[in-house]
């Protein structure tokens, strides 16, 4: 298939930084420290949301179908849910690239000669860097989920998709508010810094001529976008103003409402470890007549960005079963270690280790993949049973062998090392003939004591390896009569 | 082309031949949950939504307005919005003034009067269309007489729940009553007053939406 | 599919290629352990290692050559014991997907991927190994490793002999499920964040107080000793702080009534 080529502009940090961006962060007691703490929280939210191992096995796999029937369909339930949206008022568009989506959201609001367009929790919009944009056009986006919030006060990116601020302290948070929001004295009272969000956030809501959210399903039966959170600022931002535009990627659909129950509550409980969000908004049209409140325009951008390239390869398509709720990170020993910043791409993480490569190519996050023992504990969380670790392997694969045509994705061959393949060569030919490795083990042994003292990465903090003096076949051969 | 037709065209070209089999939906509820009497639905839904910070009162068909009154009295609230156009909202008009607490109207689109509702409404009074007791989840259809913001922009919101609507699970109340058949332009869960842990994972209640959620269940355990 | 319910007469064992050439007084001691329960043990002298290396680093080809050795080793229909639980995950579960493609050595490798078990899965699952305790009193803490955990699900069976050892106490360290670091090439390749992970390792087994960590995997033993040995140079101690071995040298010591300590 032809992937698609136009690179495009986005602020993402490329992955040869990565080894970089988290030995900074592991050396910093401090935020290895509140990164534990915050992920040992919200596992054990998770873990008692799911008492019985059964039940919780079931809905997964339940999940898992769910989302695998919906993906199976996706070309004919986009057109069904298109359809069915466009017959309940709510205006469809479809880009196949940031720039697309960008342009058509802020087409929309010069239409409307908008100032302001308030956003509530999208990663997608932040997949798009809609805020670099509708900046350049002069429109303003404000964030309104308070840790979306917290973070663009502070001029940076989210750190988890579930929630954006986690790498933040509340002494910072307060220090932030205090020289950023005129007249708020300090306070690190989490209560009273919540207050002033509010405060400022509620006169944005009220004055807003575009109001931006994502979506976490999208029901093309019914033609409803529905919306998790526990705010209320999603649905201030699909409420109060008079435009809500709406953008998902093309995989978020399910074909029938009943999908829905059982995705919200996997989707909730493995997330933050509640039952239920707050809200759940289904949205199936602007406003009506003789309806007196609610935007009079809707909008749903529909964007692929990468997504359709997943899709082709059966094994990568599972990569889109995802319903973002962030547990993949959460249990994670190495997010854990590192935190969502280090690795540069908007989805940290298990999930953007394998999503990420579909939206930037393989030749921007290249390291990404090896950035995992493949501990399988993001597989075992994910409440829709996507085969993580061996998504991973695919990748290191797709990364690491020669270039070669008709690539399942874009950057195949971008980590491709003549050398390194060289040295696999040679592993290969020597473990796979008993005559050599016999041979091999036994100069290993015999030798040994030229076994090199400094180990690149081994010995940095750990002894150095060293063969034993005779192998297991030797010393079953000495018992032996 | 246009993108859709592209992002369509490598779809189609790639989408695997069969979906597999139907997810078991239906399969699964009636294997996980079981049926429960009225009154322990009402007890369940009591009991998971006010763990998420609500305020649930017990009342009667015809002694909701006292509760209603005293709660606004004890809250120190002496403004009301209403829906005039429902028969609690008539009924709530109808006597709250007398006993000292005002009781406007939405009866004009938002535009004419937004910044009243965000800045000089303190409370709202609106019907639940139904709730769902394994998650202490309120359903909410806003309609013309009572629009969406009602339950969202003022800073205490009460509600009006009948404890025989209580379904057992969300899967449950969407299929007995049929809602794959028309939605309303928007249709809400709501299973708490707003909150956030966005900062430091704590917990702090009204974010953006209501800080109180208050309601007034007919017919539990009367 | 290997019947559990016969005792067996005779295994395969396959050493897998870090015992054969770091630890091999473990694999010793586990086919000894074996042979002490009326076992034949074989040991095909052409093993060399499942492939996983290259198979978890992204070059299947190579993988697949290194296994389709492996899969012509174990003709008769007897179990296949290893001592590893990562090795054996791969032999169980990736054989099967690795050659796909290839019909004839799919059949093989489903052959095979059906006998094979995991060290102490065996003991317990298939022998119903009781150990009996030999020794004096002793804490000890179990560390499992992420394959034999989540890919072979048999973490249960190595808590259980020990367990089984009336004067051993089994101690319980934080964060007990999460991985220590190694993952193979993971640890060469992003060493920062795999050191960080084995620091955190080693500090929460050291904190329960065990005077030894047992795993039934060399790698992850490798690892963490590996780098309890080099915190130990760091500090100038030269008696071990966190000594460790593979369980099968400590439940063939324990159960050893001539030399039990």
């Amino acid at each position: 298939m032809n992937a698609p080529q136009t690179p495009h502009a986005l602020h993402f940090m490329p992955s040869e930084g990565f080894r970089a961006r988290a030995k900074d962060v592991v050396e910093n007691p401090f935020l290895r420290q509140s990164f534990r703490g915050a992920m040992d929280f919200l596992m054990s939210k998770r873990a008692a949301q799911f008492p019985d191992p059964e039940e919780l096995e079931s809905l997964r796999r339940l999940g898992e179908r769910i989302r695998q029937y919906n993906l199976a369909k996706l070309p004919e339930l986009l057109e069904k849910l298109e359809a069915n949206l466009t017959r309940n008022g709510i205006n469809v568009h479809w880009a196949e690239t940031p720039e697309e989506a960008n342009a058509i959201i802020l087409g929309i609001c010069q239409k409307h000669s908008a100032k302001l367009m308030v956003k509530g929790k999208s990663m997608v919009s932040e997949e798009i860097e809609l805020n670099h944009a509708a900046e350049a056009a002069g429109i303003g986006a404000l964030e309104s989920d308070m840790g979306e919030y917290i973070v663009q006060l502070a001029h940076e990116k989210p750190s988890h998709i579930i929630m954006p601020a986690i790498h933040k302290t509340k002494e910072q948070i307060a220090k932030l508010f205090h020289e950023n929001v005129p007249g708020v004295e300090y306070t690190d009272n989490v209560d009273a810094l919540i207050q002033i969000g509010r405060q400022v956030l509620r006169e944005k809501f009220e004055i807003a001529d575009i109001g931006l959210s994502g979506v976490n399903f999208a029901v093309a039966e019914t033609g409803t976008l529905c919306l998790v959170e526990n705010e209320g600022n999603g649905r201030m931002c699909t409420t109060a103003p008079p435009v809500h535009i709406a953008i998902t990627g093309i995989e978020k659909i399910v074909e029938k409402l009943e999908h829905v129950p059982p995705l919200l509550s996997l989707l909730t409980r493995s997330a933050t470890g509640q039952n239920i969000s707050t809200y759940f908004n289904m949205i199936s049209s602007p406003r009506k007549p003789g309806e007196k409140d609610g935007p009079g325009e809707v909008h749903l951008v529909l964007l692929d960005n990468g997504r359709s390239q997943a899709y082709a390869d059966e094994q990568l398509r599972k990569t889109l079963q995802c319903i973002r709720c962030g547990a993949c990170m959460n249990h994670c020993p190495v997010y854990t270690r590192i935190g969502g910043h280090a690795y540069g791409t908007t989805y940290p993480g298990p999930i953007g280790k394998i999503i990420s490569p579909h939206m930037l190519g393989l030749e921007a996050t290249a390291t990404m993949a090896t950035a995992s023992s493949l501990c399988g504990a993001c597989g075992e969380v994910c409440p829709v049973k996507i085969p993580i670790p061996e998504l991973l392997i695919r990748l290191r694969e797709e990364s690491f062998t020669a270039p070669h045509a008709n690539p399942a994705m874009r950057g195949q061959g971008a980590g491709y090392s003549a050398r390194i393949s060289a040295v696999w060569r040679a592993w290969g030919a020597i473990y796979g003939s008993p005559a050599l490795y016999r041979a091999a083990s036994w100069l290993a042994s015999r030798f040994r004591w030229l076994t090199p003292r400094k180990q690149a990465g081994w010995t940095s903090v750990r002894t150095p390896l060293q063969p034993a003096p005779k192998r297991l076949r030797d010393l079953i051969k000495e018992r032996k009569p | 082309m246009s993108a859709r037709d592209r992002i369509l065209a490598k779809l189609k070209a790639t989408a695997p031949a069969t979906a597999g089999d139907l997810p078991d939906v239906a399969g699964w509820y009636a294997t996980h949950r079981g049926e429960e009497s009225t009154a322990d639905k009402a007890r369940r839904f009591r009991h998971f939504i006010e763990l998420a910070h609500a305020e649930v009162y017990a009342v009667s068909r015809g002694g909701w307005l006292q509760k209603l009154y005293e709660v606004l009295s004890a809250k120190q609230i002496d403004k009301l919005l209403v829906a005039p156009g429902t028969p609690h909202g008539a009924r709530a008009q109808g006597e709250l003034p007398a006993l000292g607490i005002a009781c406007p109207s939405y009866d004009k689109p938002i535009e004419s009067w937004k910044a009243a509702m965000f800045n000089e409404t303190p409370a709202s009074f609106t019907a639940a269309r139904g709730a769902i007791a394994e998650t202490g989840t309120l359903i909410l259809w806003p309609t013309p007489d009572e629009p969406r913001l009602m339950s969202l922009v003022p800073p205490v919101h009460i509600v009006l729940l009948d404890a025989a609507s209580i379904h057992n699970t969300f899967y449950e109340a969407m299929q007995a009553e049929g809602w794959k058949d028309g939605l309303p332009t928007n249709s809400l869960l709501i299973s708490g007053p707003s909150k956030t842990a966005d900062i430091q994972q704590t917990l702090a209640y009204g974010a953006h939406g209501p800080k109180e959620l208050i309601v007034l269940m007919i017919g539990d355990e009367q | 599919m290997h019947s559990r319910s016969a005792y067996p007469t005779d295994v395969y064992f396959f050493a897998t290629c870090v015992v054969d050439q770091f630890f091999p007084g473990a694999g010793m001691d586990a086919i000894t352990l074996l042979e002490r329960q009326g076992i034949r043990v074989h040991f095909p002298e052409e093993q060399t290692c499942c492939g996983q290396p290259a198979y978890t680093s992204g070059f299947p080809d190579e993988a697949r050559k290194v296994a389709a050795l492996q899969l012509t080793l174990f003709p008769n229909d007897w179990p296949v014991v290893v001592p590893s639980g990562s090795c054996a995950g791969m032999m169980k579960h990736h054989y099967p997907t690795l050659f796909a493609a290839d019909p004839a050595r799919k059949a093989a490798a489903e052959h095979l991927s059906a006998r094979v078990y995991e060290l102490t899965q065996f003991l317990v699952e298939v022998l119903n190994f009781k150990p009996e305790d030999c020794g004096g009193d002793c804490t000890v803490v179990l560390h499992t490793s992420c394959s034999a955990r989540r890919e072979m699900g048999v973490h249960i069976t190595g808590k259980k002999l020990l367990g089984d050892l009336a004067k051993v106490t089994v101690a319980q360290q934080d964060h007990e499920s999460e991985c220590c670091g190694f993952g193979g090439t993971f640890s060469v390749k992003q060493p920062e964040i795999s050191a960080a992970m084995v620091e955190d390792k080693v500090k929460s087994l050291k904190a329960t107080g065990a005077e030894r960590v047992v795993s039934a995997d060399c790698g992850c033993l490798m690892n963490i000793l590996g780098h309890a040995a080099w915190k130990d140079q760091q500090a100038g101690l030269s008696k071990p702080s966190l000594p460790g071995e593979h369980i099968a040298t400590f439940l063939l010591r324990r159960t050893a009534k001539e030399s039990a300590q």
